[in-house]
């Protein structure tokens, strides 16, 4: 096939996404330069206020505030991840595939079920409070449902399966000769971990924890559902600008420093990954 | 560390792993089945809460628009998914801009494309309802096919299109007796998660709904409910919910790694 064919197939998809998607997100973009009418509304009129106003203290603590939420999400998911991961790249090769199957499938139910599940287990007629009470523990529990734990925990339940997938890839693809040359050289199993495996699968925690940290910043639902919106994430903030407090051009502002937070991370994971294939490569070379 | 004990050392992380993924579901499908419907007490096996379902309208209307909007999503989705695909592995030069408007709709957070697409609707006076919602769901959906054709592609044999070309077949021709039953499983597969992704879609679809009554889906449902609390109809309904999500899924793993005859 000639070189001009591929346009006429590539039209439709290309014009729905710059219709519906490039569009749309310049829009918000434009629309962060616009100041905001007293009664809601736009008024088109270029100004910087908001761009101002994310940075304000108020507005800062709660960024702060997401980004501690989503780093520790992250980091719990990427240590249970990683930790699953080498598990299961440990067992026969025969039984991996299952065992990967049956580690990501929850990710493929619905992520508003897999929430509720943990109201069942947190709240204060729950599964976990009922439990208690059956052991016989009669004093005061703490509260579960609505706390930041309650948060973390949603957000690390519902990712795990994506850290699992992404560490398991390089794990797998580790050559075992490597490990075993690191042990006959006299290596002990931590030092062979510590000094080979994990350096070779660096790749893979960044992807994972770039992903969790991604989507947790700028969640909404969870924060919503087990937070019972006792705190703001930057998700629930954008939100409130669009359906409550009628602030457009203050959520499109919000919204761009969300993109940009998250190219940055992109960025820098693909950065990490690269320099360690590179890395690897000119290990290999060496040889 | 021996070997003995590292292993039981890596099944107790597996084990510990996949009891914290599986059993607050495990929790839901029990309580699901539980006549009184609270986690307090068991009081037997019933199809009760099931039945409540069936006969809440609803929740069936709900599920109903959830279906329009997913099939519809979903074709539209792998027409467009499918032949972009094709398009961009047919093209040997890789543009950097082109990779990242396909790679976008996958990666960027929900809540922007949301408040994109209804400050972009709203503006133009568009008047929301079921069919934005099927707009909004095909854009990323396209991405998700397209990223499982492509796959498929990498490892086809462009030879065979030459060869068709040599004998005398129009690009279309080419197209549909040759390029598209090499790739149908890849295609049959995005197509089902395209469904699996339309079904569970949540944030999108609440902001691009429009205010009215009919155009409310099933996740959104699902969260006005879940706010209310907890109740023994929302456990039934996470599993039925759940289950079609994952066995969607399954048939589209299956299909996406079956081989193809005679490679």
């Amino acid at each position: 096939m000639t070189d001009r064919k591929p346009v006429y197939l590539m039209t439709p998809a290309l014009a729905w996404l710059t219709a519906f998607m490039v569009v749309p997100c310049l829009l918000i973009l434009a629309l962060a330069f616009f100041r905001r009418g007293i009664y809601g509304g736009i008024v088109y009129e270029f100004t910087l206020s908001n761009i101002a106003l994310v940075f304000d203290p108020l507005y800062a603590r709660i960024f702060l505030k997401s980004a501690g939420i989503a780093g520790l999400a992250a980091t719990i998911a990427v240590v249970i991840g990683y930790a699953a991961a080498y598990a299961i790249a440990s067992m026969p090769r025969k039984r991996q595939p299952i065992l990967l199957f049956f580690a990501v499938l929850p990710f493929w139910s619905n992520y508003l079920v897999r929430t509720y599940a943990w109201i069942v287990l947190l709240n204060r007629e729950g599964l976990i409070v009922s439990l208690a009470r059956a052991v016989g523990f009669d004093g005061d529990l703490p509260q579960m449902l609505y706390t930041e734990t309650a948060v973390v925990i949603g957000l690390v339940y519902n990712y795990l399966p994506f850290v699992i997938l992404a560490c398991y890839a390089p794990l797998s693809r580790l050559n075992p000769e490597i490990h075993e040359a690191s042990r006959d050289l006299g290596a002990s199993e931590w030092t062979t971990f510590r000094r080979v495996t994990l350096p070779m699968t660096v790749p893979g925690i960044a992807t994972g924890f770039v992903f969790v940290f991604v989507l947790s910043i700028g969640n909404f639902v969870t924060p919503a559902l087990l937070g019972g919106g006792q705190f703001q994430m930057i998700g629930n903030l954008i939100y409130d600008q669009f359906l409550t407090a009628n602030d457009w051009p203050f959520g499109a502002a919000l919204s761009m420093f969300l993109i940009a937070i998250m190219m940055g991370l992109l960025t820098l994971q693909t950065f990490a990954s690269e320099k360690a294939s590179g890395q690897q490569r000119a290990e290999v070379s060496d040889d | 560390m021996t070997n003995r004990s590292s292993l039981r050392f890596m099944l107790l992380i597996l084990s510990a792993t996949f009891a914290f993924l599986y059993i607050p579901i495990s929790v839901l499908f029990a309580l699901s089945f539980n006549a009184s419907g609270l986690p307090t007490a068991w009081t037997g096996f019933s199809t009760h809460w099931y039945g409540e379902l069936i006969a809440n309208s609803d929740i069936i209307g709900a599920a109903l628009n959830t279906l329009i909007v997913a099939i519809v999503s979903t074709l539209a989705a792998t027409l467009l998914g499918t032949l972009l695909a094709i398009g961009v592995e047919i093209r040997r030069r890789k543009g950097r801009v082109l990779e990242t408007v396909i790679f976008a709709p996958m990666i960027i957070p929900d809540i922007v494309l949301a408040i994109a697409l209804l400050s972009f609707f709203s503006m133009l006076d568009f008047r929301m309802g079921l069919h934005t919602i099927i707009i909004s769901h095909t854009v990323f959906n396209l991405a998700f096919v397209c990223a499982v054709v492509r796959a498929r592609l990498k490892s086809f044999d462009w030879s065979i299109v030459e060869a068709s070309t040599d004998l005398g077949a129009t690009p279309p021709i080419t197209l549909r007796r040759v390029i598209l039953p090499v790739l149908t499983p890849a295609v049959v597969a995005g197509a089902l998660l395209a469904f699996t992704l339309s079904i569970d879609e949540f944030i999108i679809a609440y902001f691009t709904a429009g205010s009215g009554r009919d155009s409310i889906t099933l996740p959104m449902q699902i969260f006005s409910m879940i706010r209310f609390g907890v109740t023994p109809e929302i456990n039934a309904l996470a599993v039925l919910v759940m289950t079609l999500s994952v066995v969607a899924l399954a048939i589209s793993q299956r299909l996406n790694r079956g081989r193809l005859p005679g490679q």
